[in-house]
């Protein structure tokens, strides 16, 4: 068996599960948002029982909409926060912690080979962490918080393999877009990605987050990675409860393996409107940008503000440009602080505000108008994902938004940083 | 059940930011959702369309975020069915636990177009475009889909076990 049919078989009662098969899952942690939990609150009631399963295995997070936008905004946050407060369930509010896919590994609320779901696209993240972990609408989120159970359909698993090494500036997520580039945004639909390979056993988890994150843009169940000594080291302190850790079979059988050699790869910008939509920087040619966000639970950890102030420091945001930096959480936000980040960041033109999944979904804090540009190291490019169906968003990596922030055009970090 | 309507076609990849852009998810009415309904995509949408009209789409459709809001904009708007190459699992899921069905149909989606009359047997699966005098047949349901469907979408289905569970 791969590694995620080792984990659904054991989360089924099941001495084996195959590609198809439909089963009924354990679940670990089933997680909701500001703007999932009150479709899932108001489904759940409709369910005629009073109690979660298990108020320490549900999770609440106030991370799209706040601080509070509007008033609708501040009636939804307040709904999921009395409905966690009542159920004594894990309460994650905004001023304390973050966006919750940096938050929840963070917190060592979830770890290596659990089953998570949760009510946002982007709950593959956690793949990260050897957890089979998918993302479903709020009725689904409603049940599994009711029953502890989810139905699923075992998928196949496609096999990546990452040879070689990555050349300067070429980070996790210049392999993620490469890979949706190449296999489109439905090349891996209704399966599981495993990725594997020397160049993956060379990624922070930091940057393993970040691949995972985005594998929901190839249309797959979960971006997995197999547990190692670097995973280990980084649930270590955070574990709040035991875990397991699987390994795939010898023999596991895998839908398809795909290959690459990384040190070919350059730096990559998903052009609008679509994450394949996949260029090399050398290629992009002028596309001038009025504004660069750096953040996101694709890229909103330390190892990425890391990267963004190598370029910015000493440096000024191009005066066409509204650069925004948002750390993924408090504690990112802290260390960055620390470090120095967050001055050079401020003294470089550059704004830097609280966690929030704000720009990204063209919520709030950064909405774009029609004919604007935006460079973004964020998931989705979709028409109007930011703002106005007329402008358009360009994903790189945070150092070529760095860069594209200074530039005043979309360019890479050596066009900066060698020439001071 | 029989559903009729004329059909509304878009191309592959239609993601949920078009089918509900981020900006209305403070909204849970869904009559209130519906009036933004495709918004991303064809802005005259909520205007033009009439109870009973189905969509038809290409491949992946309803890809991208897990917005239970999408599939509910969509019923709300009068929509009785969506017929596409193929659907994001996302959506999929949160279709059939609404009660919007959902019909996979390469040859159907290929060979409908806007305006096109379609005749819709759900327990069958059946495709019949009036306007052309065309039958498809639609990929059937797995068992277990069909159950929940059948048990009235995933809440009911649940209540069931819920149930079970409280009589041992």
């Amino acid at each position: 068996m791969t590694l995620a049919e080792k984990i659904l078989a054991a989360h089924s009662g099941k001495k084996r599960v195959s590609p198809g098969e439909f089963i009924s899952a354990r679940v670990d942690l089933v997680m909701a948002n500001d703007i999932t939990a009150p479709i899932a609150i108001m489904e759940f009631e409709r369910l005629g029982i009073k109690a979660v399963f298990d108020p320490q295995r549900v999770v609440m997070v106030t991370d799209h909409n706040v601080p509070a936008k509007d008033i609708l905004a501040a009636e939804q946050a307040k709904l999921l926060r009395d409905f966690a407060r009542q159920q004594g369930l894990v309460y994650l509010d905004c001023g304390k912690f973050g966006i919750e896919h940096v938050v929840l590994p963070e917190q060592g609320l979830v770890l290596p080979g659990d089953v998570v779901v949760g009510a946002d696209s982007h709950t593959c993240t956690y793949g990260a962490l050897g957890a089979f972990a998918t993302g479903m609408g709020s009725t689904d989120i409603a049940c599994a918080m009711a029953t502890g159970e989810i139905w699923m359909k075992v998928p196949p698993t496609i096999k990546f393999v990452y040879h070689g090494r990555a050349k300067k500036w070429v980070t996790a997520k210049d392999l993620i877009l490469y890979t949706i580039g190449d296999i489109g945004v439905d090349g891996a639909r209704y399966a599981v990605m495993e990725f594997c390979g020397e160049a993956i056993a060379e990624l922070s988890m930091d940057g393993r987050f970040t691949m995972a994150n985005m594998a929901i843009e190839a249309g797959a169940k979960v971006g997995l990675f197999r547990t190692d000594e670097k995973t280990v080291e980084y649930v270590k302190s955070r574990a709040r409860r035991p875990y397991q850790v699987y390994e795939p079979d010898e023999d596991s059988q895998y839908s398809k393996v795909i290959e690459y050699d990384v040190s070919l790869i350059e730096p990559q910008v998903a052009f609008p409107h679509l994450p394949s939509n996949t260029k090399g920087i050398s290629e992009v040619g002028e596309v001038k940008i009025d504004q660069a966000v750096i953040g996101s639970c694709t890229n909103g950890r330390l190892e990425d503000l890391r990267l963004a102030a190598e370029v910015l420091k000493g440096r000024k945001v191009h005066p066409d440009v509204r650069c925004l930096i948002i750390p993924g959480s408090q504690e990112v936000y802290l260390q960055a602080l620390r470090e120095g980040l967050v001055e050079a960041f401020i003294q470089a033109g550059a704004t830097v505000t609280m966690p929030t999944c704000g720009p990204c979904g063209g919520f709030h804090m950064g909405v774009l108008a029609p004919g604007e540009r935006c460079i973004a190291t964020t998931n989705r490019n979709f028409v109007g994902r930011m703002g106005s169906p007329k402008s358009e968003v360009y994903l790189a990596n945070p150092a070529i938004a760095a860069a594209s922030a200074i530039l005043g055009q979309i360019g890479g970090p050596e066009e900066v940083v060698d020439k001071k | 059940m029989k559903l009729r309507g004329k059909v509304h076609k878009y191309g592959a990849n239609v993601d949920t930011d078009v089918i509900i852009p981020g900006v209305y998810l403070t909204l849970t009415e869904p009559a209130e959702l519906a009036e933004h309904c495709m918004e991303g995509i064809d802005s005259e949408f909520a205007q033009k369309v009439e109870k009973g009209d189905i969509i038809v789409a290409g491949t992946n459709f309803g890809c991208g975020s897990s917005r239970e809001h999408a599939p509910i904009a969509i019923k709300a708007s009068g929509i009785s069915c969506v017929i596409a190459k193929s659907f994001a699992r996302i959506f999929f899921r949160n279709a059939i636990n609404i009660g919007l069905p959902l019909l996979e149909c390469p040859q159907a989606a290929e060979e409908s177009e806007t305006g096109d009359t379609l005749e819709v047997e759900l327990e069958t699966g059946e495709i019949r475009n009036i306007t052309r005098d065309r039958l498809f047949q639609a990929e059937p349901y797995p068992d277990f889909m069909l159950e929940l469907i059948s048990a009235g979408g995933l809440i009911e289905h649940t209540k069931r076990i819920l149930e079970a569970r409280r009589s041992g």
